[in-house]
């Protein structure tokens, strides 16, 4: 059974066909790639799903539950956690609450809770913190909680963005690039994490350019190209594609 | 430790201030606390938000006058108006907001000029009959509290600074907040925000009702302490005022916004004399802090979490 299930996604932008008829399932507990060269309307399918963009056609079966036309904040609380390709850390907020923020989905108090803190509030209060730290400790964050996220390293607030995805308690999660901007030993670590993300049993559906890393560390590959789907099976059935060598491949690494 | 001494030892200074302050000063005190409570509700929209709102004495204006006309046609206690006023100012925003809500940066804060004006405008029109016209309302009753009349510029001064302080004991409880941090979150980036699961619409018209709400019961507090109202008091330039206040204060920074409040309206008050020149002294200070200092005098303090307890 797939956690989610795209069926015939379409998206124009004006006379722009960006995603045109892409249908692909993303099994629970797996780790799915989805590659293609720039422009291949890789991004703008993450923002279907997250709800940014609504599709021209087509569904969005997550969990049995349609998402199209679901704001995204709904999304969100339904279990679909994103990272940006841009980072999109709150840069003024520390680490903790930047951390802290992802777990606002799952919290209940308003502004009346707020302002008279009845002891069930304090203890959701303590609850987010507990979450924040339990989050920043897997994604091995070891920084100062209190410097602003803007003072972080590259590398540190794209794990940071992991955290806060991490903290809403998503069933999939969906990482834009995540590997944009790392060193090697950064990359090494953070396919390390992707595997201890679904290891705790949370689905993972990346974008990625770097070729080694997708190989590495997916099971399933969709290949996407002028906003076609080309090509999808196990990395080394969509190395051998002819398509992809063409579209992708053949042009990028050789 | 020292430091919290002091300040609560200016706080007591403070609040014994009018037994040497003559009733004049006492007065000025009176409006730096009206303008203080009006731009921390501002605060929650503008520093909180980040949401461009020029039109906040509006709903100022719908607490004053909802005060002014239940109390002089229906003889109903201003003390009791004080929750009335602020609901229906809270409502009214609802109903301006709710359409507006979307825009961004300078496309709200030319809509929400045009608020401030429409309803200067529909104030001096007498609209239904009930807001007097350009001379406003007259013979607006004292809050009775306790069998005492509240009624010279002292009694006037507690009632104020007394609500000023559970406002801002209520606000800085709420800054602490999840709600707090979610007007923070749409402030840095609103994409990021509706993405880590937060309902922006949702939150900016809570922060303009919940801002709303507290301008209108200070619109009652106002209407009776002036005993009389009327447009003029509610135009534009106010709006900027209290703008103003919380930029130059800090956005988002309750003691920024406090002072800020003393600054704007307290030291004009000083150089009186200098009548026209001192316009030019506050623009030109205006200016000097946009350039050096753009977060504002106070900037927000960092949240502090008990991260030890947990660990």
């Amino acid at each position: 059974m797939a956690l989610l299930h795209l069926k015939n996604l379409t998206k124009y932008f004006g006379g722009l066909t960006a995603v045109d008829n892409v249908s692909f399932d993303v099994n629970e507990g797996s780790i799915v790639g989805l590659i293609g060269p720039n422009g291949a309307g890789k991004t703008t399918v993450f923002n279907l799903i997250t709800g940014h963009y609504v599709p021209d056609q087509g569904e969005i079966i997550f969990n049995g539950q349609n998402l199209v036309k679901k704001p995204t904040h709904i999304i969100v609380s339904l279990g679909i956690a994103r990272t940006f390709q841009t980072i999109r850390l709150f840069k003024e907020l520390s680490v903790l609450e930047n951390a802290m923020s992802g777990y606002h989905c799952r919290m209940k108090a308003g502004i009346f809770a707020g302002m008279f803190k009845p002891r069930w509030q304090k203890r959701e209060e303590r609850q987010a913190i507990e979450i924040a730290l339990k989050e920043l400790k897997f994604v091995g964050l070891d920084v100062d909680l209190n410097q602003k996220s803007k003072n972080l390293s590259y590398g540190n607030q794209r794990l940071l963005e992991i955290a806060r995805a991490l903290a809403s308690s998503p069933k999939l999660i969906i990482l834009d690039e995540p590997a944009g901007g790392m060193n090697d030993q950064e990359t090494r670590e953070l396919v390390e994490l992707i595997r201890n993300i679904r290891d705790r049993g949370i689905t993972v559906l990346l974008i990625e350019h770097d070729m080694s890393l997708v190989m590495d560390v997916c099971e399933y590959i969709v290949v996407l190209d002028n906003g076609k789907k080309i090509a999808h099976g196990a990395p080394e059935e969509v190395r051998e594609n002819k398509k992809v060598i063409e579209a992708y491949l053949g042009l990028d690494e050789e | 430790m020292n430091r919290k001494y002091l300040i609560w030892a200016i706080c007591l200074i403070f609040f014994l201030s009018p037994l040497f302050l003559n009733a004049y000063w006492v007065d000025v005190l009176n409006n730096i606390g009206i303008y203080a409570i009006l731009a921390l509700s501002l605060n929650f929209i503008l520093g909180d938000t980040g949401l461009f709102h020029m039109g906040h004495a509006a709903f100022f204006a719908v607490g004053a006058y909802t005060t002014a006309i239940l109390n002089t046609m229906y003889h109903i206690p201003i003390l009791f108006l004080i929750p009335f006023s602020g609901i229906t100012a809270a409502i009214f925003a609802y109903l301006v907001a709710r359409p507006i809500i979307h825009l961004r940066g300078d496309y709200l804060l030319i809509v929400t000029i045009g608020i401030v004006e429409i309803v200067r405008i529909a104030l001096v029109n007498n609209i239904f009959g009930l807001t007097g016209g350009s001379n406003g309302i007259f013979g607006i009753s004292r809050p009775h509290l306790f069998g005492l009349i509240i009624r010279r510029p002292t009694h006037f001064f507690y009632y104020i600074w007394i609500f000023l302080a559970v406002s801002v004991f209520l606000f800085h409880r709420l800054r602490n907040s999840r709600f707090g941090r979610a007007l923070n979150y749409i402030k840095e980036d609103e994409v990021a925000a509706e993405g880590t699961g937060v309902d922006i619409a949702k939150y900016k018209l809570i922060a303009f009702v919940l801002g709303a709400f507290w301008a209108g019961m200070v619109g009652n507090i106002y209407a009776s302490k002036m005993t009389i109202i009327s447009p003029e008091s509610f135009t534009f330039w106010e709006s900027v005022i209290y703008f103003c206040i919380v930029i130059l204060g800090g956005s988002g920074s309750i003691t920024g916004v406090i002072l800020g409040s003393f600054l704007l309206i307290g030291l004009p008050e000083l150089f009186r004399e200098f009548a026209q020149a001192r316009m030019l002294v506050f623009g030109l200070a205006m200016i000097i802090m946009m350039i050096f200092r753009p977060q504002g005098i106070l900037p927000p303090p960092p949240r502090k979490y008990n991260v030890d307890q947990i660990n």
